[in-house]
């Protein structure tokens, strides 16, 4: 079972698309083989915005574009970048093709992962975006373990 | 020159028999799109396990309907991608099979290519040729100079537009596919929304619909909180008549800048009533092809016509080697 405490979090704002280069960033900084990063948020709230400017910070060179269609979209980098989108997914649950990709050695970005949650590590980065205005995005950020100094970072970067 | 096509990109298993890239022999498609339509979408894990199921059946009975033999193959065309990683590895396995046991030689198409080529089979391609390359998962401007050689003039920068369609049929409360019924939908409408023409003055040949996308989803998300009435084919027609007039505007200044003798629209939204009415209504010094519907969407006829171009052009055949790519560059 998950224990929600042991969950570091934070909570920011983001006013600008500048807000959300910086934010990719701090996190790509941290980057490590395995990492799984899952994006939630309405449709048009940044979830591929925000990957594009991560990928550019992993080495992906690539234009990175939306993966709603084929779901999962692969980009070599410094790290390889397994783009997800498994907003399909809802009723289904899981793909066990998937599993290759998230088990696998790149960084994985999971857009509408509270869809596949229970079937995710324990272990993983979170970012739940909420749209409160045409620019402006809310963001709450949680993750253990291996995340927890992403975190930590950005609560530096974001306190000062 | 027989080329026995392949394709499993997707939801489709299809094989098909071409005679110099020109006559279909035979083309049979098996589609899964009742199974998948309960679950709004292609769901990968299914579609490849009905590509095995179907796929061994698809064969003969293309090679039976084209009444030859497999050893009187001269060439394997089969899809290599972008697609579904696991249905196109049936399909490219398959053909691997069919290509090491009767020793025929075997080439990976670009699923793009295809598309394209679907053109050729019921008229004569002629060059510089423009395609404008739009479905689910494309929005593309490809220059050739002449045949099976590509050039990406343009891309999206994010949403291709028919995921735009769907995800704007979706805010709208509408049903998946959303393409055809926000096209429906927008010939009953009137444009009063006014919304952006993204990058229309970019002066380059790339395309974006996120923000469209974006801007519609704002646009009524306010009206709801508002409590205005929303007159929903005047909220399609606007959104039709803003991606329609940029595809249409990068289309014709291409068209322009490399003196096009002809134009093709490929891919799913080519079928879209509200984009063919407005290029033909624009375009008049240049012919316009819409492929025929039996080849619009996904089949193993284009990709016979294709691979039989690939061929003759004098790229190097595949090996055992060859494998499904889920996301490819046409150029390469």
């Amino acid at each position: 079972m998950r224990n929600e405490c042991i969950y570091l979090k934070t909570k920011i704002v983001l006013n600008s698309i500048e807000d959300t280069k910086k934010l990719a960033k701090i996190i790509a900084d941290y980057a490590f083989s395995g990492m799984i990063i899952g994006l939630a948020g309405d449709l048009g709230s940044g979830k591929t915005t925000f990957t594009k400017y991560l990928a550019k910070n992993i080495g992906v060179n690539d234009n990175i574009n939306s993966p709603t269609f084929t779901i999962l979209k692969i980009y070599q980098g410094n790290y390889d970048l397994y783009h997800m989108d498994v907003y399909r997914l809802e009723d289904i649950g899981y793909d066990y093709e998937l599993d290759d990709f998230i088990y696998g050695e790149g960084v994985s970005v999971i857009e509408w992962y509270t869809y596949i949650r229970d079937q995710l590590p324990e272990e993983l980065l979170t970012i739940d975006i909420q749209a409160d205005g045409e620019f402006q995005r809310s963001l709450l950020i949680e993750g253990k373990g291996r995340y927890e100094k992403i975190i930590e970072a950005i609560n530096n970067r974001y306190s000062n | 020159m027989y080329v026995l096509g392949v394709e499993t990109s997707c939801d489709e298993t299809s094989v098909s028999v071409v005679k110099d890239g020109k006559e279909v022999l035979s083309n049979v498609v098996l589609s899964q799109i009742d199974i998948h339509k309960e679950y709004g979408g292609v769901v990968p894990e299914i579609a490849s396990r009905e590509h095995v199921k179907g796929v061994t059946y698809v064969f003969d009975k293309a090679i039976k309907e084209a009444q030859i033999k497999y050893q009187d193959l001269d060439l394997i065309a089969v899809t290599k991608g972008p697609g579904l990683i696991g249905s196109l590895l049936i399909g490219v396995n398959a053909a691997k099979v069919i290509s090491l046991n009767y020793d025929i030689p075997i080439v990976g198409v670009h699923h793009i290519a295809g598309h394209i080529y679907a053109n050729n089979i019921d008229n004569t391609m002629e060059f510089p040729l423009l395609a404008l390359v739009v479905s689910g998962g494309h929005t593309e401007l490809i220059l050739m100079k002449e045949h099976y050689d590509f050039f990406k003039l343009g891309e999206t920068q994010d949403d291709a537009v028919g995921e735009a369609y769907d995800k704007v049929a979706r805010v709208l409360g509408l049903p998946y596919p959303g393409g055809p019924v926000v096209d429906n939908m927008a010939n009953k409408g009137k444009d009063t929304l006014n919304f952006p023409r993204p990058m229309i003055d970019s002066g380059d040949y790339n395309f974006s619909f996120s923000g469209l996308k974006s801007h519609v989803i704002n646009t009524h998300h306010n009206m709801v909180q508002r409590k205005e009435e929303i007159n929903i084919e005047n909220f399609c027609a606007s959104f039709q008549e803003a991606v329609t007039d940029v595809l249409v505007h990068k289309t014709i200044m291409a068209k322009n800048e490399y003196n096009i003798k002809q134009i093709i629209v490929a891919g799913g939204v080519a079928a879209n009533s509200g984009l063919r009415r407005k290029m033909i209504d624009k375009i008049k010094d240049v012919p316009i092809y819409f492929p025929n519907m039996a080849y619009c969407t996904d089949n193993a006829a284009m990709i016979a016509t294709a691979g039989y171009f690939q061929y003759l052009k004098g790229f190097k055949t595949d090996d055992l080697y060859l494998n499904g790519q889920s996301r490819l560059n046409m150029e390469e």
